[in-house]
């Protein structure tokens, strides 16, 4: 990829209100009996990729459409670009882009009419019209394409022209809703390289995604689970929350056997398959490489690979989902 | 205050207009289809009915009788039966719609001035032709009555007789009765209420499905700003659609505006409006594009063929039903398109009709209005 992971580092310093694009306080949205957010509260600095990330359902869209005007918040508040989301929608509305995984483009207009239509609806007109309609071609990969429908274009070019569709106007703060949905791999890498430039501009982009690669290239991430959020920070804090524990990663014979017979040992937190591997974390306990061994060869399990590794994203919110979990059953048992 | 940003919208709808071949072919092609049809088709004179004759006696006087049937175009002469008997048959295989029996008295009865009688069967199954039919062998009978009565008057060496009432009928304003007349104004109104509620529907609850109106609704376009760039290309094609009807009107049954054309595109834009207004409040209440089809065909089609007096005469119906008239927009219409096209009256005669259709405008345009801001929230 052409962007660099130092820039991620860059915000350590602390900030004045004005600096945030995006200010959430106790944001509360219920359809009837179904919370779909939770009271949440979070901040996201001017200028950063803040990534929200949860499964499906969590509650991700629901926020990203509150933040956007299109539901209004049961309780709570909220202001995008200094703007109050209940009290000045338009004044938002002006300063925001959005794209959602459905790319919401007329199928049965051409590219150009597409621009244009989005253009229009934004305001733009004349010379400024004609350059962003230039740029959005360019910036797509489109040109020679103009009078192609949408529909003929594939993925890749589709979910582009989408999100050149909806930063026509230059606002300041862009909402992506699983803007990668549905593309493959080599449009995605090409797709966070235009969200990593338009970064590098000052835009501040907030994206929700369940990839864990793209939450590993945000700024700053958000883990939504059950309308609610559980943490938030760089990918690197967020892997502080490991810290007190080992992780390894077992390659073996009989991997739903032995990850079976791992999670009966006091030192063991939490086990989870990755790929034909599993990953297990364990305390800190001293030798816990040869335990982990020795418990799997008393069960006949042969062993090709047992490593300690760095943890992943992955590793990190397998954890912080299994501890939500516990935390939540243990109160229902409580009360 | 800033100007309205509606020209992008309109530009856009205009295209995928273009682009969707089917769209314009149903605004345009079908209007011109059901002028055909009804103008044509869908005819309430009752003409060359077939009509037979059982003649028992076979005289000079009932041939000259029944001979006053064939000379006029209401009936035509198909068969002279032997017996009785073939009754049933003619009728069952509807060979004729009517028979005429002629009893073997018949002149007789007439020469000594005693009255006699003559029977008529007719095929009741559709109810309205045969009360036509009926009423057209009546008058027939009537008139010969009275030369029968006139004749024997004279024969007895009176003075020629006089009629207490002379019949002198002038019809105005269709003096020919030609149903076409009739029907063309009131397709007007059928078709703007299909077009204007169906393509409106339609093409709201489309951007609903592709997630295209989230993508407006981010946008600070003003709920106002979408319904006017939503529903001015309808009103644009709707008009046109008019104006070919009543060109059509014109070239194939001659029929011209008589009133003001001013007046007529005024109350038609109302009555659009109206349409539209509805249309866009279908929309914000269904999902999908199928379900909206249907709620606007119940809605808008089926109401304005049956009940607005398009077809069926108000007056005849249930005291109930009536009433259910009164919430057609169609109907106001449709007294005001006759009145205008057809009478060639003042504002004077229909201002009532007016009235209603403009309120009706302002109300569906404002129910829709507030449903819109609501589902772009």
């Amino acid at each position: 990829m052409i962007f660099s992971k130092n820039r991620i580092q860059k915000h350590e310093t602390t900030y004045s209100s004005d600096s945030y694009a995006v200010i959430a306080e106790g944001l509360t949205k219920r359809f009837g009996h179904f919370t779909a957010v939770d009271n949440i509260s979070f901040k996201v600095k001017k200028g950063e990729v803040f990534g929200f990330l949860g499964p499906n359902g969590a509650g991700k869209s629901t926020t990203i459409r509150m933040l956007c005007g299109l539901l209004s918040p049961t309780s709570g508040q909220a202001t995008v670009g200094g703007y109050d989301i209940a009290k000045e929608p338009e004044a938002v509305k002006e300063r925001i882009g959005y794209m959602s995984q459905r790319f919401s483009l007329y199928e049965d207009l051409t590219v150009e009419q597409n621009i244009d239509f989005y253009g229009g609806v934004y305001g733009l007109e004349g010379q400024r019209m004609e350059d962003r309609k230039y740029w959005a071609i360019e910036m797509a990969g489109l040109k020679g394409k103009e009078k192609t429908l949408s529909h003929a274009l594939s993925g890749g070019w589709r979910q582009r022209l989408a999100l050149g569709c909806s930063i026509l106007h230059e606002p300041p703060i862009l909402f992506l809703d699983e803007p990668t949905g549905g593309v493959d791999p080599v449009s995605r890498r090409n797709f966070w390289d235009l969200i990593y430039d338009l970064s590098n501009r000052g835009v501040t982009v907030f994206v929700t995604t369940h990839y864990m690669d793209e939450a590993e290239h945000c700024n700053t991430i958000g883990l939504i689970y059950s309308g609610k959020l559980i943490a938030a920070g760089s990918p690197t804090e967020l892997k502080h929350n490991l810290d007190k524990y080992s992780v390894f990663e077992v390659v073996c014979t009989n991997p739903v056997d032995a990850m079976e017979h791992l999670r009966q040992q006091v030192w063991t937190a939490e086990t989870s398959i990755f790929g034909s591997a599993f990953h297990v974390s364990t305390l800190n306990v001293p030798e816990v490489h040869m335990k982990i061994q020795k418990t799997l060869e008393k069960e006949n399990i042969v062993t090709s690979r047992i490593q300690k590794i760095i943890p992943s994203l992955e590793d990190v919110f397998i954890h912080l989902i299994a501890e939500e979990d516990e935390r939540s059953n243990g109160k229902a048992i409580h009360l | 205050m800033k100007s309205l940003n509606v020209f992008p919208i309109v530009r856009k709808e205009f295209r995928q207009i273009k682009r969707d071949k089917r769209i314009l072919g149903v605004l345009l092609f079908i209007p011109a289809l059901m002028l055909f049809m009804f103008g044509y088709a869908l005819n309430f004179d009752v003409k060359h009915t077939r009509l037979a004759v059982y003649d028992e006696e076979k005289s000079r006087t009932s041939r000259e009788f029944t001979q006053l049937f064939f000379i006029s175009e209401y009936f035509d002469y198909i068969y002279t039966l032997q017996s009785k008997s073939e009754i049933n048959n003619l009728l069952d295989g509807e060979h004729v719609r009517a028979v005429l029996i002629i009893p073997s008295t018949f002149s007789k009865d007439l020469q000594k001035g005693n009255s006699t009688s003559i029977q008529v069967i007719v095929d009741g199954a559709n109810s309205s032709t045969a009360a036509t039919v009926l009423g057209y062998i009546n008058s027939i009978i009537q008139q010969y009555s009275l030369k029968v009565m006139s004749q024997s008057f004279m024969r007895l060496g009176r003075q020629q007789l006089t009629l207490p009432i002379d019949f002198q009928p002038r019809i105005w304003y269709n003096p020919e009765l030609k149903s076409a007349k009739f029907l063309v104004p009131g397709l007007i109104a059928f078709i703007l209420m299909i077009t204007t509620v169906i393509s409106t529907t339609l093409s709201v609850v489309r951007e609903r499905e592709l997630g295209t109106m989230e993508q407006i609704m981010v946008s600070p376009i003003k709920p106002i700003e979408l319904i006017l760039g939503k529903t001015i290309p309808y009103i644009i094609i709707s008009l046109f659609a008019t104006v070919m009807i009543l060109v059509l009107g014109y070239i194939l049954f001659d029929i011209s505006i008589k009133g003001s054309v001013l007046l007529l595109s005024l109350v038609t834009l109302f009555f659009l409006v109206g349409g539209l207004g509805m249309g866009l409040f279908i929309s914000t209440l269904v999902e999908t594009q199928q379900l909206a089809f249907m709620v606007a065909i119940i809605v808008s089609m089926l109401p304005t063929f049956v009940l607005s007096g398009f077809v069926f005469p108000i007056r005849n119906m249930p005291l109930i039903i009536q009433g259910v008239t009164y919430i057609l927009p169609a109907r106001y219409f449709l007294v005001t398109l006759r009145s205008i096209i057809l009478k060639g009256v003042g504002l004077s005669a229909f201002w009532d009709q007016a009235i209603v259709l403009f309120v009706y405008a302002v109300i569906m345009i404002s129910i829709s209005s507030i449903r819109m801001r609501k589902i772009l929230k």
